[in-house]
């Protein structure tokens, strides 16, 4: 009995020591312009100083996985957990060139931008696979009921990845953060400006409890 | 002229995941709307989200989709018996719409009503 008994301890010890040399990989998920790499800016600054990609109102800004390793967050009770932050494409259906003509871009460079974007699309969703823990990022500001939020969501949930949702840009007037509390009220919902920095506290203990 | 195609649920429920989405694309490509017999699985919708972003090129821009299913209930045991139903019959509740994006503008979706949008080709056309 007692052998058992240390035999189990040893065990847990290990999966411990296991469990925390783990590279935990913390994905941003959502649609196309609702404030991934807003929200990714916004936590590498405030944890390890420096801004993780860049940021545009051009759809498709971010056409391939970023990472940004080790970055630690503490919760306000002292504790504190580590993880590799992955920003994502943002998930689309359809990809025209010709919208990025409004941009002021060349027919070249509008349709290098698409092609990079139907990669990046694809390489997100092959993502989903590899993902610990997942922020899906919606801008509040839209219909929440979209297809593309459903199958992220959906993706996550068949994987058994541990999700929080977040409504962001919760500065703006049209911003309506009970339609995304109303459509899936079976996730954490918590509203957020990553841009203004608007409740960032009560998002980073949401994350804290989502990755513990 | 818009054309709906319909998919009974026995026409593809036999079909492999990528045997679905051939399907469903061929159709969409030959600018149909399609309209399937029960709900794509999640890992269906990301396979397709995905073959299409492989097949985007300048005459096929993508696709409008978008599932509907009956209210969902989260109780265990409305989730036990819609699953044993599933298990009988197959998933045949709701239905999946999916449009080509050269037709499709937007596919509106809230609780109650889907609204499809469907691109002015005049306005398109003047630019």
């Amino acid at each position: 009995m007692m052998i058992i008994r240390i035999g189990d301890f040893i065990k847990r010890v290990l999966n411990n020591i296991f469990k925390q040399k783990k590279n935990i990989k913390l994905g941003l998920y959502g649609p196309v312009n609702s404030g991934k790499t807003s929200l990714a800016n916004r936590i590498c600054v405030d944890w390890i100083g420096e801004e993780m990609g860049i940021v545009s109102s051009i759809p498709h800004e971010t056409r391939e996985i970023k990472i940004k390793e080790k970055v630690e967050i503490k919760s306000k009770k002292g504790k504190s957990v580590s993880f590799n932050l992955v920003d994502t494409p943002g998930i689309a259906t359809r990809i025209d060139y010709e919208d990025f003509l409004k941009h002021r871009m060349s027919v070249k460079e509008a349709k290098k931008r698409a092609k990079e974007a139907t990669k990046g699309v694809i390489e997100a969703i092959k993502w989903l696979d590899n993902m610990d823990c997942v922020l899906v990022v919606l801008d509040s500001t839209k219909n929440p009921y979209s297809q593309v939020n459903l199958t992220i969501l959906g993706n996550l949930q068949a994987r058994n990845i541990p999700v929080l949702v977040i409504g962001n840009k919760v500065d703006l007037k049209k911003s309506n953060l009970k339609a995304i509390e109303d459509a899936f009220p079976q996730y954490d919902v918590i509203g957020v400006s990553a841009l203004n920095g608007n409740n960032i506290e009560e998002f980073y203990e949401s994350l804290f409890k989502v990755i513990r | 002229m818009l054309t709906l195609q319909f998919i009974p649920y026995k026409e593809i429920n036999n079909l492999t995941t990528s045997g679905k989405i051939k399907k469903i694309l061929d159709l969409v490509k030959e600018n149909k709307i399609v309209l399937v017999e029960g709900k794509l699985r999640s890992n269906e919708e990301a396979a397709l989200i995905e073959r299409t972003m492989e097949n985007v090129s300048r005459s096929f821009k993508g696709i409008e989709l978008c599932t509907i299913k009956a209210e969902e209930d989260y109780g265990l045991i409305s989730k036990f018996k819609a699953g044993m139903v599933s298990l009988l019959v197959g998933n045949r509740q709701g239905f999946t719409i999916i449009g080509p994006a050269a037709i499709i503008k937007e596919i509106r979706k809230d609780p109650t009503k889907v609204q499809l949008f469907t691109v002015d080709k005049i306005k398109k056309r003047r630019r």
